[in-house]
């Protein structure tokens, strides 16, 4: 079995502070993948780790068997394929909900290709069908600052989307949205899982269970259980450490 | 084409056509002047410095690289063009020497130190006022921007390098006139720099790089790059995990910036006829904050109506009241980060639009 994410033996610490103690992770092409832990159990370092934000003291991290992600930068791990979506939701405030998605196209990142670049009608009809998808297609022109919370999350998804990753990693997307949006959501990630690879950090439970897919519990930097939710929920210490709250 | 002078632009160029048009004839073609010489001198002066402004707003105001000291690339392209006004002089010095500039002499150099070889040919100096600053602001971006310094940090080492530059230019050894400058200029490319004529010149030349350097800002700012800015600018690691290597934006910005301040620099010493450390001090440097903050950060148009409404204020209160300068500029600038957080420009666009929309229900009302 092969891994396009493969995570051995990280460890990883901040000033004495040990976050990530001997992870190991592996995530299969088109794989849907949900990732809880109680708070500092490692959840975001881990996905800077991935992305190449911070990197690992000990440990292999490799893509695609191939790639070594602890030497790559977070443009440079966009770039291979990963999309990444931070738990607040993080669009660009001051331009309108076109123009973010139309950032996030898949196109030459380079400056001064990005100096010169025209806007085609085919990426005009991609930021389209985008907009459709995260049913922002009403709001194309307006600043995406005077979007609502849950309107902003779904831009970012819609950005993430542009990107064409291979793999999306999804920070709490739940956050912030309704009983409604937060199932939409559920239905979007698992529809993209087959196609896409995809890796989601969440608290909300409902939430895991509407995903329905393998489970992996973090705990002090480490893999505590992995399984489906009910083979995870049964488990004793995953109980204590963080359902049992 | 459209999109590049939008109305706010527009209304801006056609205020500057008309002083351009205005000033020059005014003093050369009418009868008893009614514009006087040293008002030619002054506003080609602040073109310049609205120049420069543009150059700042287009750092900080679409990348949110807050730059404390580009009054140093402003200088540098200042010393690069008073270094071709020196070696111009020729013979004409106190002590005469075809090659030495006065100060040279003075301090018995026995030849030109190397790098003021070249500068004898305008073209060579013209080149130097935008590749010394911007190789400086390559350098030092390259360093500074790929260790990830930013925000205030960032702000304070662009200090620190003014001012270190201030302190290397006031030693004689260095070679460019110690504390007096360079200054005693005679001519640019044969034209009397004292002559009127020549002064409506270099006012016009500073207009004609004015509109050049807001063509260039703006279309920066309107391409798929000047939102990339923006992203930097609001998000800046949301930008990086849309895989945009964020350095190399904003080295490409700021060196450009730098380089859009030397040619102010270049066009400002004839003008001004010297140039010294002092140019380089980072109070010099704060107030091109203040000119933009005023004007309206992110603008570009914004930045230059600052820069000129302050230098304006300079020049008729140091007349008036010389001590009330430096409380009246602090003043300025806090209530314009009080009341103004747009700017000037700001509060004109947005009575403006109120007015606009207050205007049919006018009608109904009797």
């Amino acid at each position: 079995m092969t891994a396009q994410l493969y995570l051995d033996g990280v460890e990883r610490s901040f000033d004495g502070f040990k976050a990530i103690t001997g992870l190991s992770l592996h995530v299969r092409k088109g794989e849907l993948r949900a990732i809880i832990g109680p708070n500092g159990a490692g959840k975001t370092t881990m996905m800077d780790i991935i992305t190449g934000k911070t990197r690992p003291d000990k440990g292999e991290v490799f893509w695609n068997e191939k790639v070594d992600l602890t030497k790559t930068d977070e443009a440079g791990s966009a770039r291979l394929g990963i999309g990444r979506k931070f738990q607040k939701p993080t669009v660009i405030e001051s331009l309108s909900v076109e123009d973010n998605i139309g950032l996030a196209l898949k196109t030459d990142r380079s400056v001064f290709a990005t100096l010169f670049a025209r806007q085609t009608p085919a990426h005009a009809d991609r930021i389209t069908e985008l907009l459709h998808l995260v049913r922002l297609a009403d709001e194309r022109a307006r600043p995406s600052a005077d979007l609502s919370h849950g309107q902003k999350q779904w831009l970012e998804i819609g950005m993430l989307l542009a990107q064409e990753p291979e793999l999306l990693l999804v920070d709490e997307p739940a956050a912030g949205m309704t009983d409604d949006e937060t199932m939409r959501t559920a239905e979007l990630l698992r529809d993209l899982a087959g196609t896409h690879t995809v890796i989601v950090v969440e608290h909300d439970m409902e939430f895991v269970r509407a995903l329905n897919c393998k489970v992996t519990v973090l705990h002090q930097g480490r893999v505590l259980a992995e399984g489906s939710i009910d083979h995870v929920s049964a488990n004793p210490e995953v109980v204590e450490v963080y359902l049992g709250r | 084409m459209t999109k590049l002078i939008d109305r706010r632009m527009g209304f801006f160029l056609i205020a500057l056509f008309i002083a351009v048009v205005a000033i020059p004839v005014g003093n050369l073609a009418i009868e008893g002047k009614p514009v006087a010489s040293y008002v030619v001198q002054l506003s080609g002066k602040y073109l310049c410095y609205a120049l420069l402004a543009v150059a700042l707003d287009l750092v900080w105001g679409y990348c949110g690289i807050l730059s404390l000291g580009h009054g140093a690339f402003f200088a540098l392209g200042g010393y690069a063009m008073g270094m071709h006004l020196m070696r111009e002089i020729g013979t004409r010095g106190v002590y005469g020497d075809p090659v030495l500039p006065d100060f040279m002499v003075f301090l018995s150099y026995e030849q030109l130190p190397w790098f003021w070889l070249g500068f004898d040919q305008f073209w060579f100096a013209a080149l130097m006022c935008m590749l010394v600053p911007g190789a400086l602001a390559f350098v030092f971006g390259w360093f500074a921007f790929r260790s990830r310094v930013s925000g205030v940090y960032l702000s304070i080492i662009t200090q620190a390098m003014t001012y270190a530059l201030m302190l290397s230019f006031f030693r004689n050894e260095m070679g460019f006139g110690g504390n007096n400058g360079l200054t005693d200029f005679k001519d640019v490319l044969g034209f009397d720099l004292q002559s009127d004529a020549t002064r409506a010149g270099l006012f016009i030349a500073s207009a004609v790089a004015l509109v050049a350097g807001l063509m260039i800002a703006k279309a920066i700012a309107l391409s798929q790059l000047g939102k990339v800015l923006i992203g930097i600018r609001d998000a800046e690691s949301r930008t990086r995990f849309l895989g945009y290597r964020v350095e190399g934006y904003k080295l490409f910005v700021f060196v450009v910036s730098a380089m859009m301040a030397g040619v102010a620099g270049a066009l400002y010493t004839p003008q001004v006829g010297i140039i010294n450390p002092g140019e380089f001090s980072p109070a010099n440097s704060i107030e091109i904050v203040i000119w933009v903050a005023l004007g309206g950060r992110g603008t570009l148009v914004g930045a230059a109506i600052g820069a000129i409404f302050v230098a304006l204020a300079k020049t008729l209160l140091t007349g008036w009241i010389p001590e009330m300068w430096l409380f009246a500029l602090g003043g300025l600038f806090v209530f314009v980060t009080l009341f103004m957080p747009r700017g000037v420009l700001g509060v004109i666009e947005e009575s403006w639009a109120k007015l606009r929309r207050t205007e049919p229900v006018k009608e109904v009302t009797p």
